[in-house]
């Protein structure tokens, strides 16, 4: 059985496109998207209905923060995501708003547990950057695989036998066993806005058979979303992050 | 861990017969398994009560490596056990005793030593190969195979160039065995694949000699000087052993990792071609270095922090590949060899430790008695040598990194890619003859030796000579 863990799609067309032609290579079973399929990016309703058939055909999906901003004016994101969330609602449909509000923040499966954020409180959109905030997520629950997003860097924790939580450093591509004798924590970076220096979108391949763990990076047209964000009207900031991965 | 090893236990389908060996770690046991016929061990850790941190890392790192190697070096993994029943690898059992019996009867003859050091470093070369230094070579960790080839066990403390090193943070005191542990590891350096080559040094100093370079240590201290302390060479302690062998084990024994060889395939190659080693004063020494040199080394060394490490083991192997180029020295050829010249210059530019193997082939007749003398009397083979050794003047390596070899054979080719697999060549450089008749009859070298050898093969051809106006 294996996953694909998508995360922070940010209505990013050409880079979900590049990650779903990846892996569409690699023998996946199921997909599971972390939330976050809008907000920053210019194709909002293609991205969603493309989660929404991938659902169909059996994935899970989960909802971030920015997909909560959709259906709840408030202001707990930053000046120019939430511009873009007033951007975005004006070109999503009923349906579309519908399938964003009927999302679940996480989902169990056996002994793995899907969030977006940090574990420990769902809905507060805590981010996990270090050791020391990953700790909190496994106290909450008890299960061994934790998966989430939101943070836009690929990271991976574990917490081992006396609850020592160790922050491991994985290279993309390298099979990371996920030892039965702790347990773990994948931050999944980001499909459609990177931020740790590189351009190239982000997922992972989870593999239950063998019990590993592989970051995964894509190259896409960056210069084609960044183009569409301009063209939009969207803040200028978010076209030049894509263009350097920050 | 919820259950403990006994004869007769049965945990996911394996059964434990009797108990095979107690180390200070784990306990190993004979075991079956309805699906499997191969016969197999069970290694279980011994972890003392509470948290034994250091012996559940080593256990954890075991099984995260293990299953990543393969090839007839390594035991293959048949299962694991979690942590919270009852931790175990489950592996081929390889019959008959490990080195460690055998190095009790050290000093071996040097023939002997020879084919053990080469069957040794073969199978560190391989597991190199795949990401991994061991970190803890010594006897107990070799076996051999009834057909000869060594296994490599215990991969406690070893780490795997692709994946976090667990131990990194377990240990404050340097880790490994200390007869055999290199300086780097002293100073807790853990990513250096030449620390295995300084532990098989150590080890082949023992066959050879019947003593340890270093003796025993006990404390940490005497561990910490062999960082200017030399060893007592091995001829002083056995004269019938060879300079050349001398050189090799004082070589792997150096204190700093960049005057060791750079990789085991290169350990490999001296002691395959002996004849061939350049000795220096390292072969000569007949007794230890005298008190002035080793208090301005103690001076050097006493307050080192680190010795330059490479970036990760593949790193290093790219680093100090052994390039194999063949020549054709004859005189219409003589551009072509100057265009091969140039390129294997060019190449040593960006692998500064890299060892080259120069190679002539003579073509002899597929029948008859071969002329090993030409017309006027010379011996064609020294004449190719000295051919082949002026070719290569001005080839800047140090050491013995430049070595000269005369094949023959029916088919160079064939001789080519002999050579090269016999030596584990990482690379082949040739020429390809222009468009001639002679091609056309005989057929391309280049072409066969491209498609059939094991390693990249480079083939510089020359521009042909645009056709006159």
């Amino acid at each position: 059985m294996r996953l694909a863990l998508l995360t922070d799609i940010h209505a990013n067309r050409e880079a979900f496109e590049a990650v779903l032609a990846d892996l569409a290579q690699r023998q996946i079973d199921r997909l599971v998207f972390l939330g976050d399929i809008v907000g920053y990016g210019p194709d909002p309703g293609w991205c969603i209905d493309q989660v929404e058939s991938q659902v169909a055909k059996g994935a899970i999906a989960l909802r971030g923060n920015h997909d909560r901003a959709v259906g709840t004016a408030d202001n707990i994101l930053n000046s120019n995501a939430r511009r873009v969330i007033d951007w975005t609602v004006n070109r999503l449909n009923a349906r579309q708003k519908l399938f964003l509000s009927e999302l679940p923040l996480t989902v169990e499966d056996g002994d793995t547990l899907f969030t977006h954020a940090s574990a420990n409180d769902p809905a507060d959109w805590i981010y996990v950057t270090s050791a020391a905030n990953a700790r909190p997520s496994f106290l909450v629950c008890d299960a061994r695989l934790i998966f989430c997003g939101h943070v836009h860097r690929a990271a991976l924790y574990s917490c081992d036998l006396v609850g020592r939580v160790t922050h491991l450093e994985i290279a993309p591509g390298n099979p990371m066993p996920l030892l039965q004798s702790r347990r773990w924590l994948g931050v999944i970076g980001s499909v459609g806005q990177p931020r740790d220096g590189s351009t190239l979108a982000s997922y992972a391949i989870l593999d239950r058979t063998h019990n590993e763990l592989t970051f995964r990076r894509v190259g896409y047209d960056a210069t084609t979303t960044a183009r569409k964000s301009r063209e939009a009207g969207l803040p200028e900031a978010l076209a030049q992050r894509l263009m350097k991965g920050i | 861990m919820s259950v403990r090893p006994h004869p007769g236990l049965e945990i996911n389908g394996f059964t434990l017969g009797e108990q095979l060996h107690k180390g200070g770690f784990a306990t190993i046991w004979d075991v079956t398994h309805a699906l499997y016929r191969t016969p197999m061990v069970m290694k279980v850790p011994t972890i003392l009560d509470g948290y034994d941190g250091p012996t559940i890392v080593g256990f954890e790192v075991e099984q995260m490596i293990m299953p990543r190697l393969s090839g007839i070096h390594v035991p293959r993994v048949m299962g694991q056990g979690d942590f919270a029943v009852m931790p175990y690898i489950v592996t081929e059992r390889i019959p008959g005793n490990s080195m460690f019996q055998y190095f009790k009867r050290a000093p071996r003859p040097v023939a002997e030593v020879i084919e053990l050091a080469a069957r040794m470093a073969e199978a560190v070369h391989d597991i190199h190969r795949q990401h991994v230094i061991h970190l803890d070579l010594k006897p107990d960790n070799f076996l051999q195979r009834p057909s000869g080839e060594m296994v490599l066990i215990d991969y406690g403390l070893s780490r795997h160039d692709q994946l976090p090193d667990l131990l990194a943070e377990e240990f404050t005191i340097p880790m490994g065995t200390f007869p055999y542990i290199a300086p780097e590891q002293f100073l807790r350096q853990r990513g250096d694949l030449r620390s295995d080559l300084y532990a098989l040094g150590a080890m082949i100093y023992e066959l050879a000699t019947g003593k340890m370079p270093f003796g025993q240590p006990e404390k940490l201290s005497q561990v910490k000087q062999r960082l200017w302390r030399d060893p007592v060479p091995p001829r002083a302690i056995r004269a019938d052993i060879p300079e050349w062998l001398q050189e090799i084990i004082l070589r792997a024994l150096e204190v700093d990792p960049a005057n060791r060889y750079q990789s085991a395939a290169q350990m490999i190659f001296d002691l395959a071609h002996p004849m061939q080693i350049r000795l220096t004063a390292r072969g000569h020494k007949t007794q230890r270095d005298p008190a002035l040199t080793v208090f301005k080394r103690w001076r050097q060394m006493r307050n080192l922090k680190a010795f330059a490490a490479p970036p990760s083991v593949a790193a290093q192997i790219e680093r100090a590949p052994i390039l194999l180029v063949a020549v054709d020295l004859a005189p219409e050829a003589e551009p072509l060899a100057q265009a091969i010249y140039l390129q294997i210059k060019r190449m040593l530019v960006n692998r500064p430790d890299a060892r080259v193997a120069c190679v002539n082939v003579i073509k002899t007749a597929r029948l008859g008695i071969d002329p090993t003398t030409d017309a006027a009397g010379t011996n064609l083979h020294v004449a190719r040598l000295v051919g082949l050794k002026t070719w290569a003047e001005g080839i800047d390596l140090t050491d013995d990194r430049l070595t000269y070899t005369i094949l023959e054979n029916t088919d160079p080719a064939t001789a080519i890619i002999d050579h090269a697999e016999a030596n584990r060549a990482d690379h082949i450089l040739m020429g390809a003859r222009g468009h001639s008749s002679t091609r056309r009859f005989l057929g391309s070298v280049s072409a066969k030796v491209v498609a059939e050898a094991a390693c990249s093969v480079t083939v510089i051809r020359l521009r042909d000579q645009q056709p006159e106006a």
